[in-house]
């Protein structure tokens, strides 16, 4: 019943204020329409260069829509240094040879899309080599919006929930009414449960919007169920709640609540797979498995990508749990700084 | 009669800082009990005690009976801060629906309560206003309010009647002493004179020493004083 005070109080305080709560919802929305914009734009059209390559190739390249430029093989490696051409195509004995200048994955994949319609298009009996491919620059194929966005979605959700908690908080400890709350019978444990259930029902529902917004009006990929999506954005949420109240504890004013952003939020976009982690150091990379949007955006990634279930997500899933249950025990044992009891 | 709050050789250090030192004092059922003392003597880290909401370093407090700080007894408490704890996106009326369900008062009580309260310190007018758009003196008057709404046996008042008008602290004190004569016991912080003498008993805290302890005439009579101001003054001096 205590419980219930709490929740219906945050409630109410967050009606109050409209701001916050668009916020939270309309500000990553925002945000990913932008990135979906930006990555998502016009078509590019590749410019290749072509050597020494059979006419038919040359025009069925040209049919895709793609811009070609006859040259030799040394011409084409100075353009591709000053970026004037996307890749270069040549006959390497009866093989075709694509390279790839390959830093900019908008374009690489726009040369391999052209690549492959052309190959697609030609006879059967000329089909019969395919072009092997190499990277000027040694880039994999980097993934675009639809493959980081599953870890954007789990970062904003993160990111808002982690602020606004947190700022919450630490509100109620500097106003003096968590001393007020202390000093009447309610247990600690209310007061952390209390907050945990009161935010939650706001997370779900930004979890959910978001969630909906990047699937359906963005067309992000989705090949898994909206269920999981949702159950592994509020597991996320849940977690930066708790660990935005318990780093509160921390913070004097809403200023140095802002410091933990680059300490504590920040990082963990770098080790969520949003870039590739192969060429970092073992002990650096092994940092990862201590962040809760590591787990949370490789569900995500796992849902909406590969279009998996439950099997390959449960670890994740539980992690997350736990995460968040040890950050609430923290939390209670935190708010002993301020009474014994 | 058994004392109500018995304060046993209380010290309490923040760090290195002291600031009190061995404290002992009782405070009887159903008494006002004014705390004296110039700002920073440690009057509010001594109620905060009371309260439950501080421990002592050391020494000890009891109140009705149990060491402190526990759980049912601070139930049977009523604390109000120093300064306004309260929630400002929030109406008068939310806040203290608020606090009438964290004491577990069940809904029609609640109700009862809160209509009661909101006419003693006569916000019921005001009930629908979000307290950002209160006065400093209205806020006063409902942090009060919300002390009373579950009828506590025991009221620590820390400097309640700060930024409240003359007419009001008037009606507050007649109040307090209402209260006191059905049976509730009441600790107030002061560092007005003229408060101090409107309490039964009085305790003068000076750089987080008790100096002096005892009804407001008593302690007059002692040091031979007009006004509690010499009065202060003497044992003051007296102790150095
Ligand atoms: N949390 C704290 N940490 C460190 N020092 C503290 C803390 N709380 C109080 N103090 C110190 O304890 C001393 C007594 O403070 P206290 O608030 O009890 O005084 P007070 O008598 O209530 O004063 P006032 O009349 O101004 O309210 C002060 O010197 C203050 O700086
Ligand atoms: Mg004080």
């Amino acid at each position: 019943m205590r419980v219930r005070a709490i929740v219906i109080r945050i409630i109410r305080q967050f009606f109050r204020d409209k701001r916050t709560l668009a916020l939270m919802i309309v500000a990553p929305m925002f945000i990913l329409l932008l990135l979906h914009l930006v990555f998502n734009g016009e078509d590019y059209i590749p410019v290749i260069g072509v050597g020494d390559v059979p006419e038919q190739i040359e025009d069925q390249l040209a049919d895709t829509g793609a811009k070609t430029d006859r040259m030799t093989e040394p011409e084409a490696y100075t353009a591709m240094d000053h970026q004037e051409i996307d890749a270069f195509i040549t006959m390497n004995g009866m093989t075709p040879s694509v390279i790839l200048e390959g830093s900019d994955p908008t374009a690489n994949r726009a040369v391999m899309q052209a690549l492959q319609q052309a190959f697609e298009n030609m006879k059967p009996s000329e089909r019969s080599v395919r072009p092997d491919v190499t990277y000027l620059y040694g880039a994999e194929d980097l993934s675009l919006f639809d493959n980081f966005g599953p870890v954007l979605i789990g970062f904003f959700i993160f990111f808002f929930v982690f602020i606004i908690s947190g700022v919450s908080f630490l509100r109620e400890r500097t106003g003096g009414t968590l001393e007020r709350l202390l000093a009447t019978p309610l247990r600690r444990w209310e007061i952390v449960t209390g907050y945990v259930l009161g935010f939650g029902i706001f997370t779900t529902f930004q979890a959910s919007i978001i969630s909906w917004f990047a699937i359906k009006v963005l067309g992000i990929m989705m090949a898994g169920s909206f269920g999981y999506v949702l159950l592994i954005t509020f597991l996320l949420a849940m977690t930066a709640l708790t660990l935005g109240t318990l780093l509160s504890a921390f913070a004097n004013n809403e200023l140095q609540m802002m410091q933990f952003i680059p300490l504590v939020v920040i990082p963990q976009i770098f080790f969520s797979g949003l870039f590739n982690l192969d060429t970092m150091a073992e002990w650096l990379r092994s940092i990862s498995v201590i962040m809760p949007l590591t787990y949370g955006a490789d569900a995500l990634r796992e849902v909406m990508i590969r279009g998996k279930g439950w099997s390959f997500i449960d670890h994740d899933i539980y992690i997350l749990l736990a995460f968040s249950l040890f950050f609430m025990i923290l939390n209670v044992y935190a708010l002993k700084k301020h009474r014994r009891l | 009669m058994q004392p109500h709050i018995k304060v046993d050789h209380v010290s309490k250090s923040f760090g290195k800082k002291e600031v009190l030192k061995d404290v002992s004092l009782t405070v009887k059922g159903s008494e006002i009990f004014g705390l004296l003392g110039p700002s920073g003597a440690g009057k509010t880290t001594l109620v905060k005690m009371m309260a439950g909401i501080e421990s002592p370093s050391t020494g000890r407090i009891t109140v009705l009976g149990t060491v402190m700080p526990d759980l049912n007894t601070m139930g049977r408490i009523g604390f109000m801060a120093q300064s306004d704890a309260l929630y400002g996106e929030l109406s008068a009326y939310e806040n203290l629906d608020f606090f009438a369900s964290v004491y577990g008062l069940p809904k029609k009580k609640r109700q009862e309560r809160i209509e009661k309260v909101l006419e003693l310190v006569n916000l019921t007018e005001d009930r629908k206003k979000i307290v950002n758009q209160f006065s400093g003196g209205m806020k006063r008057r409902l942090s009060l309010a919300a002390v009373l709404l579950h009828e506590p046996d025991i009221l620590i008042l820390d400097e309640p009647t700060v930024g409240i008008d003359p007419v009001l602290r008037q009606a507050v004190w007649e109040e307090l002493h209402q209260w006191s004569q059905r049976g509730t016991t009441i600790v107030v912080t002061t560092h007005v004179m003229d408060e101090a003498e409107k309490c039964d008993s009085l305790g003068m805290l000076r750089d987080g020493r008790l100096i002096a302890m005892g009804a407001p005439d008593q302690l007059k009579e002692a040091s031979s004083s007009a006004t509690l101001e010499e009065a202060f003054l003497y044992y003051g001096g007296a102790r150095q």
